[in-house]
């Protein structure tokens, strides 16, 4: 007795002894039940009762198994613990009776549509005595499709959310540069289609809260106005079973980056009486303005925009190309909201009146830091500009200058490099591009656009923050003689570019690269 | 000889028998089967009593006996007293004792020389023991168990004991005794020794589950087998031979 050992006392040593079974004979230890354990296998099989045969329900598109009544259970691989745990649940062994002591899977072909498990089970026998036995079961796999799979394969282009982006502009500059901030961002990864419209993009998905994310990422990055509507597809009256599409109006703001916009009078006094003339410098889910002449900015949110939406003046189409004839820099340099300005008087004319007639204007302008005599320069054209703007009217005795210069154009040393590849190329989201004869009068339109948007990732680092550049791997840098001019193009370093992972045959060797970033 | 019996339907035996060198008893039942097979083994030689004890069936359990005497709990009847007085042979005592522990045949194992007893029986009721029965008498227990008579079943050749029984206790008991002692079961693997069978020196009968591997532990272990020369001589030469100089 061992709790008469624990207290100090001395407990002579027993030794067990052997009797004989009672069935057969062999000599054994004795046990409850006094039967040899050949004898009691023989006589009780404790898996008596247990379940031999179960079937299981697979989704073949998915690889899921269904835990009744509806649930579908995905991730579950072959041979797993996970898929081992469903199986036992699936058994409902009577675990009041017998105990489990350990279950394995005993390996079959998977076309063969059979699970097999050995499990040990431990019960109770006659007389108290405990047996344990290895137990043998076989589930038969039966393939259907889950209700998901089902409904996607009888109509796979079945959307159930759409987001219609739009912006109500002439160009498609913003979208170039949403586009990549979506590939960069996964945000459409869900999207089941995605479409091209003259004004803009739509995006289709399979369901509302997908469509409700795209959406929310696209009002942090851009100032948008959006509304959403619902449609009724189906409905079962039993159960209150509603199915909808839903749809989602999204509409950009029309005013861009470089736009001259002329405020309205109550927005101008409410911005601290900001020159009605401002620049639009960024567009992100604010609006940045910039009053050249003050170096002032100010900031709009997307709601105080749609309270009081105006549209630019001139946008960057018609923007002017210059030549800048003397400059003489009237203030510092100042740093607006990350930008350096520098106040200047310059003398410039346009490229077009340059050798013709001597058209010049004297203008200030913000770029004083950039600019040096002989440059080249961009900007609006006010002085043949005619205006339709009812907002122009709306300011008294506002004086309009004659030129505003934006920005610095590249455009002479550009001829040299024209028709050169770039050492970086960017990705693209595949989309259904509108074929018909006007979408294709439209491309010549598009693709001097896009090269533009190139050209503009290439001149503002800032633009470049957001989005992945690859190493475009057909570029070869060509011997370039250094420029005469210590001013060079402005380029996109190494450092910024993004080795591309393309795990296809042909471009095994840069598997190796390390991403960079 | 150990022969297979049942007493309506039940293998316990020994409950309902009580076997000894002088006399048996044997408890009243539906059928005359049990009855007769006593009757057919002993008819000239020793007389085959029927009876009840306190009006119960359970006779084996309740008193304890050898060739001397028999002890009966205080729960027995007067007329059960007499007609036992008057069934049994002169020379055996039938003595009714007040003891605590009515279920003397629980309680007490004996054959004729030697005895063990239940551990808390009164000393009174050990010298009656000692008076009547004419045995030494012991208290021990059999495999932890205090109930001693159930556990074992002892004769003047050999012994049965529970089966979980040590090698210790087997060798103490066996000294005890001075009988040769095994552990085994009876009835199909039940510990119970007594209640399954009942024995004297030269039967034993058991419950009809007994299995072939019992029976031949039990005949060979009180000696039950048909006596061959051979095995005669060497039992005798194994005890004449005592030591070699």
């Amino acid at each position: 007795m061992s709790d008469l050992s624990a207290s100090g006392m001395f407990v002579p040593s027993q030794t067990v002894g052997t009797v004989l079974c009672c069935i057969c004979g062999v000599a054994m230890p004795p046990n409850p039940a006094n039967m040899c354990v050949g004898c009691l296998r023989s006589r009780v099989d404790i898996t008596e009762g247990l379940t031999r045969h179960a079937a299981v329900v697979h989704c073949p598109e998915c690889r899921s198994y269904l835990q009744p009544p509806r649930t579908w259970l995905r991730g579950l691989e072959p041979e797993s613990k996970e898929l081992l745990a469903f199986c036992l649940r699936r058994l409902r062994l009577p675990l009041r009776r017998v105990r489990l002591v350990h279950a394995e899977f005993i390996w079959t072909e998977p076309h063969s549509k059979r699970l097999r498990l050995r499990l040990r089970v431990q019960a109770e026998a006659l007389h108290g005595a405990i047996l344990e036995q290895s137990h043998l079961v076989e589930l038969t796999v039966h393939d259907r499709l889950c209700d998901a799979c089902s409904r996607s394969q009888a109509n796979p282009d079945q959307w159930s959310a759409a987001v219609q982006l739009r912006q109500h502009v002439s160009h498609r500059r913003t979208f170039f540069y949403l586009e990549q901030l979506i590939l960069r961002h996964s945000a459409a990864a869900r999207a089941l289609r995605i479409g091209e419209t003259d004004h803009g993009l739509d995006f289709f998905f399979g369901s509302r809260s997908h469509a409700l994310k795209f959406v929310d990422f696209i009002t942090g990055v851009v100032p948008v106005r959006s509304r959403s509507d619902k449609q009724l597809v189906s409905h079962d009256p039993k159960s209150n079973l509603y199915n909808y599409k839903h749809t989602f109006s999204v509409e950009i703001c029309p005013v861009c980056r470089e736009d001259l916009i002329c405020l309205p009078p109550k927005l101008a006094n409410a911005l601290g009486n900001l020159g009605p003339l401002v620049l639009c410098t960024k567009v992100t889910n604010s609006i940045a303005l910039l009053d050249p002449f003050t170096l002032r900015s100010a900031f709009l949110d997307a709601n105080q925009y749609w309270r009081a939406p105006f549209k630019a003046l001139l946008t960057g189409r018609q923007l002017v190309e210059y030549i800048v004839l003397d400059v003489e820099v009237e203030s510092a340099e100042v740093s607006v909201g990350g930008f350096r300005y520098m106040l200047a008087h310059a003398q410039v004319a346009r490229v077009a009146d340059f050798g013709k007639n001597d058209t010049m204007f004297t203008i200030k302008t913000h770029l004083g830091h950039l600019l040096t005599p002989g440059d080249y320069a961009l900007g609006y054209d006010l002085y043949a500009a005619n205006s339709n703007d009812f907002e122009i009217e709306q300011h008294k005795g506002l004086i309009l200058p004659e030129a505003l210069l934006v920005r610095k154009s590249y455009q002479e040393k550009r001829t040299k490099n024209r028709g050169k590849a770039r050492s970086w190329k960017l990705k693209s989201l595949n989309m259904d591009v509108d074929t018909t004869a006007k979408g294709r009068a439209d491309e010549e339109k598009r693709n001097t656009e896009y090269e533009e948007f190139l050209r503009d990732l290439e001149e503002n680092p800032e633009m470049r923050f957001n989005i992945s550049l690859y190493r475009n791997k057909e570029y070869q840098p060509s011997e370039m003689a250094s420029t005469a001019d210590g001013e060079d193009v402005p380029t996109i370093p190494l450092e910024e570019l993004l080795a591309d992972l393309d795990l296809s045959e042909d471009e095994e060797s840069e598997e190796t690269d390390n991403m960079k970033e | 000889m150990a022969t297979r019996i049942q007493f309506e339907n039940s293998c316990e035996v020994g409950v309902f028998s009580k076997l000894t060198n002088a006399y048996c008893l044997v408890a009243i039942g539906g059928s005359e089967n049990f009855y007769s097979m006593f009757e057919a083994e002993f008819a000239d030689v020793i007389p085959v009593v029927k009876t009840s004890i306190a009006g119960t069936r359970i006779i084996g359990r309740l008193c304890a006996g050898n060739k001397n005497g028999l002890l009966l709990p205080h729960t027995t009847t007067d007329q059960e007293l007499q007609h036992l007085r008057n069934s049994l042979p002169d020379q055996v005592v039938v003595q009714r004792i007040e003891e605590r522990l009515s279920a003397l045949g629980n309680c007490i194992a004996c054959n004729d020389h030697v005895s063990l007893t239940h551990p808390d029986l009164d000393r009174e009721t050990e010298e009656l023991i000692a008076d009547v029965l004419g045995v030494e008498v012991f208290r021990q227990t059999i495999a932890g168990n205090i109930l001693v008579g159930s556990y074992c079943a002892i004769s003047n050749t050999g012994g049965l004991v529970h089966p979980h029984t040590s090698i210790e206790d087997l060798d103490e008991l066996s000294t005890l005794l001075q009988v040769p002692l095994v552990a085994g079961t009876v009835n199909r693997g039940s510990e119970v020794i007594a209640a399954g069978m009942t024995v004297n020196d030269w039967t034993a009968f058991c419950g009809s589950d007994t299995t072939a591997t019992e029976l031949s532990v039990i005949e060979s272990v009180f000696k039950l087998r048909e006596a061959r020369p051979s095995s005669i001589v060497d039992e005798m030469r194994k005890s004449l031979i005592d030591s070699y100089v």
